[in-house]
């Protein structure tokens, strides 16, 4: 509708004079004029012909002005089509009625051109108006609901990279808001080859698609450091350079890094910009481990610290993770929900198993009945004894690699001491090996801890019973981090030899370091008549174990066989 | 009483204007006209319909302000307050002069053809 199409006026009044003196007026103001001479006429020629302006006499034979204009506006649904009663009435009660009867206007009788001409025109103007704003409203209608599509359809990505992830894991809890991804909020946790537990939460600034585009190769990074064996610092640097190289300034994600180790019973955090994470213990005893880092993707790798904060913790400890939306979910009255309320909830709880669905109770209570209360997210942990270690790595190499006979050597000289983890890489090698494949978690543990040994001890010289001081564990590893930084010399030689069976395989792993070993009379030794050097778990794991002389060699066998 | 003019004569000039060739035509529907709605006003009033008597000196007064017969009007409106409040005595009267009234004015109004 166009103003430069010739506007369409209705007349209806049963007076000849009156009607003929408006026709001629209307025509004359360059308008198209519809006659009708009574309400039944006016509502007929109505439908028929869809004038832009209705002009109605109130006193009319047949159907009166306001029946007719009853039945006009039934007829005219959702469009607005403009009634100017006709009338001689001036008391304000009369007035009201033709208002009351759906008309939007009146003109008096003596008809002045003027006036009449000015209220089609701004009648007219408003009827454009209004079309106008209905088909917008269509279009805005129209875009919604492709954008809600089109962000279900992201969703869906999301939740097949987040698949094979241990989310449902017996000792996980979560909670995760209806609007996850797209309020920014992401929770990915897997288990590495040595079978420790790995999680994430992050809290992408912004919303919709900005904040979920983060999300996609944080997830995949993730998956897929964590499966190969990874360490929990190498995967946090990697996430936060992929994202300060992809997130525009300004955009950046708050996260918590966990690893859970259940065999040297504690979790390692990391927490860069979220709330203060709990730890509470089995006796109630609350600690928090504030952020202590920017959030990934704002600083460049030279800066980003990926150090984490060990706890040792016992089973039946729990720690509980969550992104800003339960402090700052608020009430009607626009308070927040704050720390001191969660604190509360942890003192109030009768057993610990009910602070979990306590915070949402009391979260839930707090922004009030018929409010939204679900826009947040909240993991629990719990501290669980040693659980089975052979895991499958997440993505397996390619299926036709066949690796039979071979031979692999590695030597690490520093610095790379300080820099450096070759599980990885040796993990995935030996992989390449069908046979070998269902046992990754035992010979990423034999690897890891050979390999732990040899620098540690060998190279670097530390004492292990540091570990059993009180706050020993966090001693051990500041030294452990000086000594390699620091270190000129030395050496750890990695080899692996690999043969093939007609019924299986057989790997030899050997780890030398460039220490001194023992004293000369050292002859080689089997494992279980050595107590040094905590290699009972390896022993427990491969086929056979021996330190070589001088003492600074540890070789392990492990067999596999085609009907493992 | 004549203080008030029968017609307007600045109303009927600016109805010419605006009529332009159809200005006769409109001056004999509105003498049509108003023998109508006199013819109607009797005989509701004989009929003693005074919804009808109010509605037809009503209509009678659009056309009336619209020509520009003050008088008239004026004692339509009258007519129609009077039935209004029930005022139904001297009711006839009213009648006939509206008729006398309207008489000069179609009068006058011939001069304009």
């Amino acid at each position: 509708m166009s103003d430069i199409r010739v506007i369409r006026v209705l007349v209806a009044d049963d007076t000849d004079t009156d009607r003929l003196i408006l026709e001629t007026i209307v025509r004359q103001e360059g308008h198209e004029v519809l006659s009708a001479r009574n309400g039944q006429e006016a509502v007929e020629l109505y439908r028929q012909e869809k004038p832009d302006i209705i002009l109605l006499d109130a006193l009319m034979p047949v159907l009166d002005g306001f029946g007719a204009a009853r039945q006009i506006r039934a007829l005219a649904g959702e469009e607005l089509v403009p009634i100017v009663f006709l009338t001689s009435l001036t008391d304000t009660e009369s007035l009201v009625q033709c208002l009351e009867a759906g008309g939007d206007d009146f003109l008096s009788k003596p008809y002045n051109r003027v006036i009449l001409q000015a209220k089609i025109k701004a009648f007219y103007r408003m009827r454009v108006m209004h079309s106008t704003l209905q088909a917008q409203r269509d279009q805005i209608a129209l875009h919604n609901e492709h954008f809600m599509q089109e962000q279900v359809v992201a969703k869906q990505v999301f939740d097949n990279i987040t698949r094979n992830g241990c989310l449902d894991s017996d000792n996980l809890r979560y909670y995760l808001s209806p609007l996850a991804v797209f309020n920014g909020d992401v929770m990915v946790a897997a288990k590495n080859p040595a079978g420790n537990m790995v999680v994430l939460l992050g809290d992408f600034t912004g919303h919709g698609l900005p904040a979920a585009i983060g999300a996609m190769p944080l997830a995949t990074t993730f998956y897929d450091m964590v499966g190969r064996g990874f360490s929990a610092s190498d995967i946090l640097a990697d996430i936060n350079n992929t994202l300060k190289s992809i997130l525009p300034v300004g955009l950046f994600c708050c996260a918590i890094m966990v690893e859970m180790n259940c065999n040297k019973p504690g979790m390692k955090i990391w927490n860069g910009g979220l709330p203060a994470a709990y730890i509470q213990r089995s006796d109630g005893q609350l600690e928090k481990i504030k952020s202590t880092h920017l959030p990934l993707g704002v600083q460049g790798s030279n800066d980003f610290r990926a150090d984490f904060q060990r706890y040792a913790m016992a089973p039946g400890d729990r720690l509980y993770l969550w992104s800003d939306g339960i402090h700052e979910a608020r009430n009607t009255q626009g308070e927040m929900f704050g720390e001191e309320r969660l604190e509360a909830v942890f003192r109030q709880a009768e057993v610990q198993t009910s602070v979990f669905d306590g915070i949402l109770n009391e979260v839930k209570a707090f922004v009030g009945e018929g409010e939204k209360s679900d826009d947040l997210s909240l993991i629990e942990l719990s501290m669980k004894s040693p659980a089975a270690i052979d895991v499958a790595p997440r993505t397996s190499p390619s299926v036709s690699a066949r690796l039979a006979q071979w031979r692999f050597l590695f030597a690490i000289y520093p610095p790379s001491f300080a820099t450096f983890d070759p599980l990885p890489l040796l993990l995935n090698l030996v992989l390449e090996v069908p046979g070998l494949r269902r046992h990754s978690g035992s010979l990423y543990t034999i690897m890891s801890e050979l390999y732990s040994n040899a620098l540690e001890h060998g190279v670097l010289d530390l004492d292990s019973s540091i570990k059993t001081e009180p706050e020993g564990f966090d001693r051990y590893y500041q030294l452990r981090q000086e000594r390699s930084a620091q270190a000129t010399e030395g050496y750890v030689k990695i080899s692996l030899v690999h043969e093939t069976h007609p019924d299986g395989g057989h790997l030899t792993i050997r780890v030398q370091d460039s220490g001194a070993g023992f004293d000369s009379s050292f002859t080689d030794t089997h494992i279980s008549d050595y107590s040094g050097r905590g290699l009972h778990l390896v022993q427990s794991l491969c086929d056979n174990c021996r330190v070589l002389a001088p003492g600074n060699i540890v070789e392990a066998e492990f067999s596999w066989h085609a009907d493992d | 009483m004549s203080d008030m003019q029968h017609v307007n004569h600045e109303v009927l000039a600016d109805l010419r204007e605006i009529m332009a060739g159809e200005f006769n035509r409109l001056i004999e529907t509105y003498i049509t006209d108003s023998h109508l709605r006199l013819s109607q006003l009797q005989r509701a009033l004989v009929v003693a319909d005074y919804d009808g008597v109010r509605q037809a000196a009503h209509s009678f007064k659009g056309s009336c302000s619209n020509i520009g017969a003050a008088r008239l009007v004026q004692l339509c409106q009258v007519l129609e307050e009077a039935v209004n409040i029930k005022q139904l005595e001297g009711l006839e009267h009213q009648l006939v002069e509206l008729h006398a009234e309207f008489q000069r004015v179609q009068y006058q109004l011939e001069a304009y053809r």
